[in-house]
């Protein structure tokens, strides 16, 4: 698949029209899907996805083949989002920070038992609409990393790659957004009445 | 239901990231269950984490629209 790619991307280098096509008819929807979690305008996430086609088809010829096409895309797109994000400033070296020490991983107070809520029950539109808000109120740095990782699917080591930031720190990260996510989805399925708060301490 | 928060909680809580991610060392998977079994303020963590991952990996994606594709193909003068 990957072969495929690289064959694709060279005859596109030489001009092959078709071929950037077939390229783009590949990677669309994962280009769209990255931008639509990481934008909560579909608007600027159209723009997102043209932003990142025409910047790969100005820079076909930067690619040397040493990364995969994929993650070379996704760099690309990646970098789009947060550039639009970010009032078009690029993105800076921000995102290769420490995060910071602070209580992300403390227990709540209170805790929210949902975990063997049906799935079926929590994929309703409503849900889904929740989900997709709470990944939009996360930061920035935080997002992409929690994109990548668990709503596209990359590993843990191509995330790094994508974003050019250490595995640790993609851990890190990825750990404070989906406790964060969790929170979110906890207070809504109390407030919907899905789920009850209980306090477990005295 | 009353439940003292333990040393033991905040010692494994560290090791969540791998474990939830199933990449966690095996004596330690080991160690995380046999707390869980007697912890339901961890368990409930760890349940909820859990399913927060599932749903949001089994929300299926948004091909794109069809206009929003023509409009890419026709800016990429394709
Ligand atoms: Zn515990």
């Amino acid at each position: 698949m990957e072969n495929n790619d690289i064959q694709l991307v060279r005859a596109a280098q030489d001009g092959d029209k078709r071929a950037f096509a077939q390229l783009i008819e590949k990677y669309e929807n994962r280009v769209y899907n990255l931008a639509r979690k990481m934008m909560r305008d579909p608007q600027d996430a159209e723009d997102v996805l043209q932003e990142t086609f025409i910047s790969v088809y100005k820079h076909l010829s930067d690619f040397q083949g040493d990364a995969s096409f994929s993650t070379w895309l996704y760099r690309i797109a990646t970098n789009a989002s947060l550039m639009k994000l970010r009032g078009r400033k690029p993105p800076s070296l921000s995102l290769d920070e420490p995060a910071e020490t602070d209580d992300a991983s403390a227990l709540p107070r209170d805790l929210v038992d949902w975990g063997i809520t049906p799935e079926e029950a929590l994929l309703s539109g409503e849900v889904r609409a929740q989900m997709d808000a709470a990944v939009t109120q996360l930061p920035e740095t935080l997002r992409a990393v929690f994109v990548l990782r668990d709503v596209e699917g990359l590993s843990v080591q191509e995330t790094a790659d994508v974003l050019g930031i250490s595995v640790p720190n993609v851990k890190t990260r990825l750990h404070r957004a989906r406790l964060a996510l969790r929170d979110h989805l906890s207070a809504y399925f109390v407030e919907s009445g899905m789920a009850v708060r209980k306090e477990m301490r005295e | 239901m009353s439940h003292q928060h333990s040393a033991l909680c905040d010692e494994l809580r560290p090791a969540l990231p791998d474990y939830l991610d199933g990449v966690a060392r095996e004596d330690i998977c080991r160690a995380i269950e046999a707390h869980l079994a007697g912890c339901p303020e961890c368990q409930v963590q760890v349940d909820t984490l859990k399913k927060t991952i599932t749903l949001y990996r089994a929300a299926p994606s948004e091909p794109v629209p069809g206009d929003v594709h023509q409009r890419l193909v026709r800016v990429l003068n394709l």
